[in-house]
């Protein structure tokens, strides 16, 4: 083989490799990744139980409820037009409160209960989590 | 006054740049030769400059001078003078000024100190450094000018974000500044070369100090980053999959990939195209990791600048110069003649097998970190990409890079038999079957990737101090001990991964006071809790007793922490390091009557992790000590004789 035909033969190696690469990057993202869902979205398409998904919309007032071992907690996870029940056990962000921004990331249980394995609180504005405050605002809810 | 002064010192700075790029690229045509030897003392004013306008940045920072918009919006009069001083690069405008300092000193350097390449190639890669201090001079003259003034100024200022009131943010962004100009130094010696085509040993050995430096530093920041997350955002975990950590592993996959095919350029004088184009890979990775960081397009824990607009202009940017150098590389590369071809069982095969690896876990970290934000912008739809991805796919990939970095050293040069090879190998896998067996014996079923990584970091242990085999250490040469230490620092590296995944013990309880709870070895007491006061915030101490069998208890103190400007609460976790892995508290804020909730963490050898890292980092400097004696010194005497290679 002469220089010139190994470089060649470098080079299709190379891109077949990346493309490759690529092709299997994509096709593992379909099942990994987790789609943004707010309440509505939840209601209105079917997702499948189990499926790491991140829920997100506004903590519904009077809703948290404590577990009485202190650190597991139920809230509702409000939009406008509907409502979803969330578990989480773990110590909750400082600023996680009624009537205030949240992200959960977990999955829905087949009681149709969101469990959450973490929970992204509104901090304040100025470090508020911006695919929150674009979600919110489009449906209408207050803003930040 | 002094903004006024660092103002005009950017300006003639960004001047200086123009120049050196005009000076350059006219010095290189026949006509205006005599231009040839003013482009580097350009280089060095220009650094000068840009220096000058940074310590006028600092001094306003310093003197907290409110009067200064920048100033207003990210430091507080009564915060600590260390954080006033880190205050200046904690922040959009003050971290892109220190970006094109780091890149003017960087050009300096070249400047005065590189003399064994040829005087063409050279100012042609001064030219390339002008272009690219050019653009960032006007990125932040026209969008993110650090030294507007503000009319009234404010009293006090708004404070800078808690998170990033830690001794880690002096050092981290720096240290991955560092490693970023040094790949755009890199990528300048690439395209100088690409002009006078003249791609060979000699210009490998001029680039491979500031691959290796930046490498370094970008080991170094990645190690340190990671840590920081750990201690920092009290999750337990060391890697997150975060796009900005992203932003710092891709460029650090290019340059290690870099590395290791610039050497088979130096040495065996093969690879000359493929060198080139990961040199502008790895710039390109390093202006990405810019982007996602400095445009705020991000979501994520470390996204404190957003602004979309100037996103746009660094999106030109880097348009504009990885556009420009594929250009570059499809004319000129056809002309640059090929360089010797190799084996497939040789050192350089194995060198490509590592390239083709480290490239293609680069396209996978880069899909996964892009894939969401190319999504958001063409369909609107919104998700995230994190460990489950990342960690299935290129985890094994990983793993399979391992096994190579442990057959590659054992080869030889330009030839070697596949027998001799395995007879080689036979140490390091008996002794990976062994920990298979030990595994199996003493901790049972784990999850695959966990079992994995230990039987490979086993082997690869065993085989990355194989190459001392047999030699006189004395007389080992530096970078040879180098590559062993940086090898023997992976392994280390992915055992304390693959421990930390497969052995961590985790408590999560609502304490009163006087409880206890079993968490791994220890037994964690909560004593007592109290408020204190810190210099801008205010503290929930938690007082934890922890004892481990009969061995005498010791006291570690978690805490959560409410800042004033701006209000804010933190985490300030808890961790205890013992020689088998370290004891990791985090206390919350109650909620009602049921007790003080608390995590605790066991993690046994999770400390290994940042170990390998700084072994991995060491290795490194030991190469470059090495390198720049051998090679430097050496070409310098021999400057001006003809390459002649074995």
């Amino acid at each position: 083989m002469k220089p010139k035909q190994q470089r060649l033969l470098l080079g299709v190696v190379a891109v077949a490799a990346l493309v490759g690469a690529g092709f299997i990057a994509l096709s593992a993202l379909e099942s990994k990744a987790a789609y943004f869902y707010t309440p509505s979205d939840i209601r209105q398409n079917a997702v499948a139980v189990g499926k790491p998904i991140r829920l997100g919309g506004m903590v519904a007032d009077q809703s948290i409820k404590r577990g009485m071992d202190g650190v597991t907690v139920r809230f509702i996870v409000a939009d406008e037009n509907s409502q979803i029940p969330v578990f989480f056990k773990g110590i909750t962000p400082d600023l996680f409160k009624e009537k205030s921004g949240v992200i959960a990331e977990g999955s829905m249980a087949r009681s149709g209960e969101f469990i959450a394995t973490n929970l992204l609180a509104k901090h304040d504005e100025k470090y508020m989590p911006p695919e929150l405050s674009k979600g919110l605002s489009t449906q209408g809810a207050s803003k930040p | 006054m002094i903004a006024e002064a660092g103002h005009a010192a950017l300006w003639l700075a960004a001047v200086m740049a123009l120049l050196q790029f005009t000076l350059g690229a006219l010095g290189l045509s026949s006509r205006f030769k005599n231009f040839l030897p003013s482009t580097a003392p350009t280089a060095v004013v220009q650094s000068v400059l840009a220096c000058i306008s940074f310590i006028c940045l600092i001094i306003l920072f310093v003197r907290s001078d409110m009067s200064v918009l920048l100033v207003a919006t990210n430091s507080h009069s009564d915060k600590p003078m260390m954080y006033k001083i880190a205050g200046t690069w904690g922040n959009h405008e003050g971290s892109m000024l220190l970006w094109v300092t780091i890149l003017g000193i960087g050009g300096a350097t070249v400047a005065l100190f590189e003399r064994a390449l040829d005087i063409r190639t050279k100012v042609a890669t001064l030219a390339a450094q002008g272009v690219i201090a050019l653009g960032f001079y006007a990125f932040l003259l026209f969008s993110s000018n650090p030294f507007t003034r503000i009319n009234p100024a404010p009293a006090n200022g708004q404070g800078l974000n808690p998170l990033l009131q830690d001794p880690g943010l002096a050092f981290h962004p720096p240290t991955l500044y560092m490693g970023y100009v040094g790949m755009s130094v890199a990528f300048s010696f690439a395209i100088g070369a690409l002009v006078t085509r003249d791609v060979g040993p000699a210009f490998a050995r001029a680039m491979r100090p500031w691959i290796l430096g930046a490498w370094i530093f970008l080991t170094i920041g990645i190690t340190a980053g990671s840590y920081w997350a750990y201690y920092e955002l009290g999750w337990g975990g060391w890697w997150f999959w975060d796009p900005v950590e992203n932003a710092s592993l891709m460029p650090w996959l290019a340059a290690t990939a870099l590395l290791h095919s610039v050497t088979v350029l130096a040495t065996r004088d093969s690879l000359r195209a493929w060198t080139i184009m990961l040199s502008v890979v790895a710039f390109s990775m390093s202006m990405i990791g810019t982007f996602l960081v400095r445009s705020g397009i991000l979501t994520s824990v470390h996204s404190f600048a957003v602004d979309p607009t100037r996103g746009g202009f660094i999106l030109i940017l880097l348009a504009l110069y990885i556009g420009g150098a594929m250009a570059l590389f499809a004319l000129r590369i056809g002309t640059v003649r090929e360089g010797n071809r190799f084996e497939a069982v040789s050192r350089e095969g194995a060198l490509v097998f590592n390239n083709l690896l480290l490239s293609t876990i680069l396209v996978v970290v880069l899909v996964g970190t892009l894939y969401p934000l190319a999504l958001e912008a063409t369909t609107g739809t919104k998700l995230s990409v994190g460990a489950p991805y990342f960690n299935s796919v290129a985890g094994p990939m990983a793993l399979i890079l391992m096994v190579g970095m442990a057959v590659g050293p054992l080869l030889k040069w330009r030839y070697d038999k596949s027998k001799a090879v395995l007879e080689r190998m036979a140490v390091p896998i008996l002794l990976a079957a062994l920990a298979t067996l030990l595994i199996a014996i003493f901790v049972g079923p784990t999850a695959i990737l966990p079992l994995v990584g230990l039987v490979v970091a086993a082997g690869v242990a065993a085989a990355s101090i194989a190459p001392l085999w047999k030699r006189n250490l004395r007389r080992t040469p530096l970078f040879t001990w180098g590559m062993v230490i940086a090898h023997l620092g992976c392994a280390v590296s992915i055992a304390g991964m693959a421990a930390d995944s497969a052995f961590t013990k985790e408590a999560l309880v609502a304490m009163q006071i006087g409880q206890s709870q079993k968490v791994g070895p220890y037994t964690v007491t909560l004593k007592n809790i109290s408020e204190i006061p810190g210099p801008n915030w205010s503290a929930l101490d938690a007082e934890m007793v922890v004892q481990k069998g009969d061995s005498a208890p010791f006291i570690m103190h978690p805490q959560s922490r409410t800042f004033r400007d701006p209000p804010m609460e933190t985490s300030e976790s808890a961790i205890a390091t013992a020689w088998n892995g370290q004891l990791y508290l985090v206390v919350g804020i109650p909620t009602d009557n049921s007790g003080y909730p608390i995590r605790m963490w066991w993690k046994p050898f999770v400390t290994l992790i940042w170990l390998g890292g700084i072994l991995i980092a060491l290795g490194g400097l030991l190469s470059l000590i090495g390198r720049i004696d051998r090679d430097l010194f050496r070409g310098f005497r021999s400057f001006g004789r003809k390459e002649k290679l074995a």
